[in-house]
């Protein structure tokens, strides 16, 4: 039984980060029905930049609470500005192309970025300085650690504070309003410009946070660690229902949970006969029977309604 | 659309790729033949090894090994075949994918080139040796440890390290030495994560230990939670691991967070510091091995490491000195052939007989190294920590020993020597006994060999 709890904490943690990450596809998806394929770089960016400011201000001898704070900051100022001008340099030149050019800038931005980060930072793997004193849990058996904790807090919490956003502000409403249909909300005053821009700049900071969980989860970085995070969370953003915030939480946590116990028990289910490499068939088997009878997702609703 | 936005991506890597090689396009040798001067001919060594991925720091250790054997050649201004030769390092990434592997192993036979230096994974080597092989092509590599490489009859394929047969085995004997009992493997599914692993495996059952669990994982993987609470669930006293440093490392550092207590063991791969880096205090205490001796036991290896550090401002990560030897065997046998023709230097490959860095270079009728040794490390203090050698040729490891007697020998004659001119005669006698002792060891290093 601890074992199998143990397995929860592992999925529910790795589902959580998968979830953060997802939150920023969707906000994009659900106003501009474009799926920004280098967010998973912005959210690598925003590891590294943690690393050099953080790592930086504590070899100066800065208290690490000051220096893990200046080092988030830092990042999610950075990652904005990058959403920004990422909106700016390469998609927003394409908004009336048809659907499949946008794609290609994204996937062309994503390799830009990757390539760009390997030459600033170098092809080594970083360690990320510890920011979080280690405080170990135990319960019923099982192990988590602080961080984890942290984690799933702030998804939770990220994901409440977008559902604000949406429904309950001015900016809000004028996203929605984008989402359903951009020329009539710019006819009706909306500068859609700048809606568009905010959403990638509060995607590209959902990013950067997210970057830094992931970085002090796992005290390591990497210039292509963007790439494999930015492809699980858009298949959690899928299966969950992509442009709706809950379905892009739920499904990151549904996905973490099916990988951990997919890797826990796949080789005992089979008799030895899939072992633990086999856990992503798992995952996307549940994404296809999901899709299959839901082809907009759990959350996803038929109609155009994004957002 | 999916297989649409595979198709998208699929042209759009290439679009890059092709975009990439027509930067990368080397001069054709310039055979220039002015009247006063020496005909020159440009000798083109292809390396290959991942420069970008998960594995591109040990990819630059590698093309860092080979370029100081091609500048050092190139400072010697050999002459063969009776015009002077000028070698060039034709640097190749293959992203340690079997797939982009065989499409540079390809570019590299179309460039003409006179030899190749890799790759670095057993999974990129495999496939492109036969492109090399049908172009008979010279290939050795430093790093592809996967006993396959050599067993599949071509005879254009050399290594310059002990095979994961070898490593295995040695890595399963030590295990079973630690006192434990039961033991679980993780490999990463590569031709050489699931080599070593399946070699370990047989070595381990054989001396009498109990594998209670077999999990998988990725070479890019970060995240191994799930299955070390599995193995956790085996209770299993010590974790192998068949795998590379960059997910060791956060391995065994994950391994601690789930309050996991069984000690950790793997190959070459993980030997290294980058894999301490990572694993932070988790690393403390484990060990791994590597093929070889370690440099500080070699003549020239502390040489070797200094060079290395001052040229290129880094650490040895792993293989360097092994790509390094592998340059110097090719230019050997080139020397020796009076050729830079592969077909007519490839003979001369596998009658080398060449003092390297790493080792006295010899390779048997499958061009793997003879009696190539394997040593093993401890992670202590931040510091890969010599263990011990076992296997390899008697010979390799007497050699050491012996070395390291008449080390002890010098030591205490030269104590023998202080003691004289300060203290009584005393002293002497004591200094006597420890000459005596160690001849005595010198003697026993002998008689083993």
């Amino acid at each position: 039984m601890d074992i199998f709890l143990q397995q929860i904490i592992n999925g529910l943690v790795q589902g959580s980060i998968y979830a953060l990450v997802a939150l920023g596809y969707t906000m994009v998806y659900g106003i501009m029905g474009l799926i920004n394929f280098a967010h998973g770089e912005v959210v690598m960016i925003g590891t590294l930049v943690t690393i050099t400011v953080a790592g930086t201000l504590i070899k100066a001898g800065m208290p690490v609470a000051l220096a893990a704070l200046a080092g988030l900051t830092v990042s999610v100022l950075s990652c904005m500005a990058l959403g920004w001008s990422l909106e700016r340099i390469a998609y927003r030149p394409l908004r009336n192309a048809p659907r499949l050019t946008p794609l290609i800038t994204a996937i062309g931005m994503s390799i830009v970025l990757q390539n760009l980060a390997m030459i600033v930072w170098g092809r080594n793997y970083m360690t990320f300085p510890p920011l979080l004193p280690k405080i170990n849990f135990e319960f019923a058996g099982a192990h988590f650690t602080l961080i984890q904790v942290i984690i799933v807090l702030i998804s939770g919490a990220t994901m409440a504070g977008l559902l604000f956003l949406i429904y309950r502000t001015k900016l809000g409403m004028a996203m929605r309003a984008t989402s359903q249909n951009p020329a009539v909300a710019s006819l009706m005053g909306v500068n859609i410009n700048r809606v568009i821009a905010a959403a990638f700049v509060i995607g590209s900071a959902l990013g950067a946070v997210a970057g830094v969980m992931v970085g002090t989860y796992y005290e390591i970085a990497h210039y292509q660690m963007g790439f494999m995070l930015g492809l699980k969370a858009f298949t959690a953003a899928v299966l969950g229902g992509i442009g709706n915030l809950a379905g892009a939480m739920l499904g990151g946590v549904l996905l973490g949970i099916i990988e951990a116990l997919g890797a826990g028990y796949i080789g005992d289910l089979t008799g030895g006969f899939l072992g633990s490499h086999y856990q992503d068939i798992f995952a996307f088997i549940v994404l296809i029977v999901v899709l299959m009878f839901k082809p907009s997702g759990l959350f996803g609703e038929k109609t155009g309604d994004r957002a | 659309m999916q297989a649409k936005l595979s198709v998208v991506a699929l042209s759009v890597v290439a679009a890059f790729a092709l975009s990439a090689c027509g930067q990368k396009e080397e001069p054709k040798p310039v055979a220039a033949p002015a009247p006063a001067a020496k005909p020159e001919v440009v000798v083109k060594i292809g390396h290959v090894a991942p420069m970008t991925g998960p594995q591109a720091h040990l990819g630059k250790d590698n093309e860092n090994g080979a370029r100081l054997a091609i500048e050092d050649l190139n400072a010697q201004a050999l002459e063969i075949g009776g015009a002077k030769v000028k070698f060039e390092l034709i640097g190749e990434d293959d992203q340690a994918d079997p797939k982009q592997g065989s499409i540079v192993a390809q570019k590299l036979v179309d460039a003409k080139v006179n030899g190749v230096i890799g790759h670095l994974n057993s999974g990129t080597t495999i496939p492109a040796s036969k492109l090399y092989f049908d172009a008979g092509i010279p290939q050795i590599s430093g790093s592809a440890t996967n006993p396959k490489y050599t067993q599949q009859g071509f005879k254009t394929a050399f290594r310059v390290m002990a095979n994961d047969v070898q490593q295995g085995k040695v890595l399963g004997e030590f295990a079973a030495k630690q006192g434990v009992k039961t033991v679980a493997i993780v490999d990463d599914r590569t031709a050489y994560g699931q080599g070593l692993a399946d070699e370990f495996k047989k070595a381990a059952e054989a001396a009498g230990l109990k594998v209670v669990a077999t999990e998988y994982t990725n070479d890019k993987a970060t995240d191994f939670k799930a299955i070390l609470t599995k193995i956790k669930s085996t209770k299993a006293e010590l974790v192998f691991y068949g795998g590379m440093d960059a997910q060791g490392g956060p391995m065994v550092k994950q391994m601690k967070e789930l309050g996991i207590k069984a000690k950790f063991l793997g190959g070459d791969g993980v030997c290294t510091p980058e894999f301490m880096k990572l694993g932070g205090e988790a690393s403390e205490g484990q060990f791994c091995s590597l093929p070889g001796m370690p440099l500080e036991k070699l003549a020239k290896g502390p040489e070797f490491k200094d060079r290395f550090t001052k040229k290129f401002n880094a650490e040895i990560q792993l293989y360097a000195p092994y790509l390094y030897d592998a340059v110097m065997v090719m230019a050997d046998s080139m020397k020796r052939a009076n050729s830079v023709e592969s077909a007519k230097y490839l003979p001369e490959v596998g009658k080398t007989k060449y003092d390297g860095v790493t080792a006295l270079i010899e390779f048997d009728e499958l061009g793997d190294l003879k009696g190539g040794a394997i040593s093993l490390y401890q992670y202590k203090g931040g510091k890969l920590e010599y263990v011990e050698t076992l296997g390899g040729t008697p010979l390799e490891a007497a050699k050491a020993e012996v070395k390291e007697a008449v080390a002890e020998v010098k030591d205490a004659a030269k104590a023998v020597a202080g003691a004289a001119t300060t203290a009584g005669a005393e002293a002497v006698k004591a200094g006597a006994e420890a000459v005596k002792g160690a001849a005595e060891a010198t003697k026993a290093a002998v008689e083993k060999k």
